[in-house]
């Protein structure tokens, strides 16, 4: 079993690299692998309650994160930096997530087998 | 004229590039990632613009983002119709990419 990380750098909705990023976790994870999921700088805002998508007719997949714990998906970090910078908190998030701080985050990344990037 | 961004002032330097150039009086849309600006947290990417231009967030990509009530006060939302009367009655536009 390899460690896997999914680094999440970008806002939902404006690009399609937060969808294509949980589709590729949910692949992972089938494959039996030890997947972690990072929240960085934009990435932070998928993870925020209450998006309502019916105005701009895209699906909402936020609710996704909240099914990932059925896959074995559990560990989900998000850096405190990013988070705080955007005035956001964990209780405005959709998930539980452990927050880390940067030092902490470079050093669970380091200690990965693959990294990919959204 | 109008100036339109739908970046996020995280992601790329089209917002500051926009505020650089853009005229006192001019109006300012943001749509998409861009409504991340007219957040209260987001809004310092505003720099003084809410006193030199006319600013306006698409708010269905407010709702999507779950932004909703999370906007900063000065800036007026508008609907799909509202941004369609902005480019109406705005001799010019620029949709900075």
């Amino acid at each position: 079993m390899k460690k896997f990380m999914f680094v999440n750098r970008k806002a939902p909705y404006g690009t399609i690299y937060a969808l294509e990023s949980l589709e590729v976790v949910l692949i992972t994870a089938t494959f039996d692998q030890d997947v972690s999921l990072v929240f960085l700088d934009d990435g932070v805002y998928e993870l925020v309650k209450g998006q309502d998508t019916a105005g701009i007719g895209i699906k909402n997949h936020s609710k996704t994160y909240r099914a990932l714990d059925g896959y074995d998906v559990e560990k989900l970090y998000v850096e405190r930096e990013s988070m705080e910078a955007r005035g956001l908190s964990e209780d405005d998030l959709l998930v539980d997530v452990e927050v880390l701080s940067s030092a902490e985050m470079a050093a669970l990344m380091a200690e990965q087998d693959v990294v990919l990037s959204f | 004229m109008l100036h339109i961004v739908n970046k996020s002032p995280a992601q790329t330097t089209s917002l500051a590039s926009c505020l650089r150039l853009a005229q006192p009086g001019s109006a300012l849309l943001l749509t998409e990632d861009a409504v991340y600006a007219a957040t209260t947290a987001g809004s310092a990417a505003l720099g003084d613009a809410l006193k030199t231009l006319k600013v306006y967030v698409l708010q269905p990509d407010v709702e999507a983002r779950g932004m909703a009530g999370r906007l900063v006060d000065g800036i007026t939302p508008v609907d799909y119709g509202g941004f369609v009367e902005l480019v109406a009655e705005h001799s010019n536009n620029q949709s900075w990419l």
